[in-house]
């Protein structure tokens, strides 16, 4: 399976031999599990391991709460007090649930920003980042989707402000979003399909998973250092990594154990924080509410999306050369998703011959300022659109573009990177062997 | 009994100075309820008081539609023994189309009807006002107020309930006067032009509500003996009206904190299993 010389599974007894001649499954299992694995891998690397336990979870306490669920305009939010009232332990599967889309946020733009810092994207592991932005594409519609079903005020109106965008698609974008909702507004057509789909697409997402794990698993883990395992012998292979178990299973489990119990707290402690309180009050069309927020992990795009107004000379340009066609609101929705496209892009946007931005000076600071223009963009994105906040809005979604399309492509060419250790092994001694080189000051970020 | 945000003292300075009010401000005060803090509980005397003022004032407008009466029952809760609650939901009737053939009829309410609804069209179900309303905010849409001091939605009743004051002087004397009632806490209410700086900006806190208010404090007798003033009286329906839209919270908190000292065990054994398994590979000395 993988490209890194190791030991492959043998079948010792006859009942294992009589089964791995007639389906291999053992022999998958085991590779799977015992993956040569970098051992440089550093605290970042756990992400992973939580996303997948989230993807569980969620989808675990979501099959519960439906056996509860009523996906009627009429019902829906009693059934969900229903469950929080009524169902044995439904206000904690309910609590979970909500919350675990949060936690499945946190860890995926952890994820996110370990791979765009350490180069994980880089070749020869592009497919391995497009479909984990496949994956994060359809997190969020997913995400979206659950939060309609509670049927309350911000799922309303928020779920009639993001269809609308589909409204701006020139031509066809009143059909189309007729098309997505069922009719001509939000009701009980929209309601049935976003449950049907909140349904499926997670196991999409678990099929992409596989998928996404397959493909790293072909071309072996990225780590802190870029620099590839040694494939010419398999004692050289032995000498950068250690098998995935019991190693790296049991330090991904003790920081899966760490994140659970904060997430435990506020579940246990504060489960609507993150929440909008207009969502305790049942849908209504005629009452919409001063403020439509979405959740806090779509904010960053929200801000880029209502950032390009009709005077910012970009947009007024658009317009102009498209005669009318690209209008603001079209262009803030092109926006928002070509945010995530340049994102997917990174992979031959970025020039550089060095993977980690561990080795590469000038890197490190533009991507220290797309992680601050992350966090401001998240906040801006909560703010009302008025005052100085729309500037701040604009030059936060300036940037987001300009790191991937132009400073990503400069920075290989002007920059002069450090030299990284010529093997996996080296960096590790360097941090943890006896006979580690005295000099080596080599910043290990995230550890 | 109370203390006062350090924020509505400031707006109470500023006031005389003439600070500007963003539209929607409102003051909220930090009221402190026992049921605060991964710890606390709900005080049953005092949902059981303000099951009391529910009953005897907030229901003649309001209802509880998502409450059942055996709830009242329920461990966490006001806890009423099981021959008082049947008594008091007896008390109520409702409407249950199976009787008179099919036609249906009034009876009295057993323990698994719930509450009745508003009667009034504008008045809003209370069942879940404690979680709808957040009273406090902020600062900057950072959201470190509510995670300090909470979401606020029983500070805000309390809040509510306590800030019907005088109209200030520049509504007084409107030619159509103000709809409604003045309320300091209020903040999602009409607002007169004749009150706001030129930028827009409100020179008071609160809004304009339709609701007359519902306590002057002394409205109801307690019979174990509790204060009831205004205040005491607010804080009582407020934490009655937590109950009834958080009835599990004591049974939340028990098993979060189970889920965070069981998962801090689980932690501490995973790393030390991490570090002796790992201990032949990292040679330091």
């Amino acid at each position: 399976m993988s490209g890194i010389p190791h030991d492959h599974y043998e079948p010792k007894s006859n009942g294992e031999k009589w089964l791995h001649s007639r389906l291999p499954i053992l022999g998958l299992a085991y590779d799977t599990l015992m993956i040569p694995t970098p051992k440089n891998l550093n605290w970042m690397w756990i992400w992973g391991i939580v996303l997948t336990f989230t993807l569980f979870l969620q989808i675990i306490t979501g099959v519960v709460l439906v056996m509860h669920y009523t996906p009627h305009v009429d019902l829906a939010f009693a059934s969900v007090e229903h469950i929080m009232r009524d169902v044995n332990g439904g206000h904690m599967i309910r609590y979970f649930h909500m919350n675990g889309a949060s936690l499945f946020f946190v860890a995926v733009y952890a994820h996110m920003f370990r791979s765009l810092y350490y180069g994980s994207y880089k070749a020869p592991r592009e497919v391995t980042w497009i479909i984990g932005m496949l994956i994060f594409l359809l997190m969020m519609g997913t995400a979206f989707m659950g939060y309609v079903l509670p049927w309350g005020q911000m799922s309303f109106h928020g779920t009639a402000v993001i269809t609308g965008l589909f409204g701006a698609v020139p031509f066809v974008g009143e059909s189309l979003q007729t098309w997505l909702l069922g009719a001509s507004a939000v009701g009980q057509p929209a309601l049935n399909r976003f449950f049907s789909l909140h349904y499926l697409l997670p196991f999409v997402i678990l099929g992409l998973v596989i998928v996404h794990i397959w493909a790293f698993h072909t071309t072996g883990n990225n780590n802190p250092t870029g620099v590839e395992v040694r494939r010419t012998s398999k004692a050289d292979a032995e000498k950068d990594t250690l098998p995935f178990w019991p190693y790296f299973v049991i330090k991904d489990l003790f920081a899966l154990a760490v994140i659970l119990a904060v997430f435990m707290a506020v579940v246990g402690f504060m489960p609507n924080y993150l929440g909008h309180p207009d969502n305790y009050i049942e849908a209504n069309p005629l009452a919409t509410p001063a403020h439509i927020v979405p959740e806090w992990y779509f904010l960053p795009f929200y801000a880029i999306l209502r950032a390009f107004d009709n005077t910012v000379w970009v947009v007024i340009i658009a317009e102009w050369v498209s005669f009318g066609i690209i209008d603001a609101k079209f262009f803030g929705v092109l926006a928002m998703f070509g945010a995530i496209v340049v994102m997917a892009l990174a992979p031959w946007l970025d020039t550089s011959s060095v993977r980690s931005g561990r080795y590469r000076p000038m890197f490190k600071w533009w991507f220290a300022i797309l992680v601050v223009d992350f966090i401001v963009l998240m906040w801006v994105g909560a703010m009302p659109a008025e005052g100085i906040y729309p500037i701040i809005a604009l030059i936060g979604s300036t940037y987001w573009f300009a790191y991937f399309l132009v400073i990503l492509p400069l920075l290989g060419v002007i920059e002069k990177p450090t030299t990284p250790p010529a093997t996996i092994e080296d960096d590790f001694n360097a941090h943890y062997g006896s006979k580690a080189a005295s000099g080596d000051t080599v910043a290990t970020p995230a550890e | 009994m109370f203390r006062k945000l350090t924020l509505t003292a400031a707006v109470a300075l500023g006031m005389a100075a003439g600070t500007a009010h963003a539209a929607g401000d409102s003051e909220v005060i930090n009221y402190d309820f026992s049921f605060e803090g991964p710890f606390g509980s709900y005080d049953t005397n005092q949902l059981q008081r303000g099951l009391q003022v529910y009953t005897e004032i907030c229901s003649a407008c309001h209802g509880l539609k998502f409450v059942a009466f055996r709830n009242l029952s329920d461990e966490g809760g006001p806890m009423l023994p099981e021959d008082q609650m049947r008594a008091y939901a007896e008390f109520y009737e409702v409407f249950d189309p199976l009787l008179f053939d099919g036609e249906g009829d009034f009876r009295p309410a057993t323990p698994a009807d719930k509450f009745p609804e508003s009667s009034l069209s504008n008045a809003p179900d209370l069942s879940l006002m404690a979680k709808a309303r957040a009273g406090f905010h902020g600062p900057y849409g950072t959201g470190i107020s509510q995670f300090v001091n909470g979401m606020g939605g029983p500070e805000y009743i309390t809040s509510l309930l306590t800030g019907y004051a005088d109209e200030p002087e520049c509504a007084a004397n409107m030619e159509i006067p103000m709809d409604g009632y003045y309320n300091t806490a209020f903040a999602a209410g009409g607002y007169p032009e004749e009150c706001t700086y030129e930028d827009g900006s409100h020179k008071y806190p609160g809004s304009w509500i339709s609701m007359a208010p519902p306590l002057y404090g002394d409205d109801v007798f307690y019979e174990d003996g509790a204060a009831t003033d205004l205040e005491s009286v607010s804080m009582d329906v407020a934490a009655f009206l937590m109950w009834t839209a958080e009835p599990k919270m004591m049974a939340r908190k028990q098993a979060g904190l189970t889920g965070v000292i069981f998962l801090t065990v689980l932690s501490v054994l995973l790393y030390l299993t991490n570090k002796r398994i790992w201990a032949p590979h990292k040679k330091k000395d």
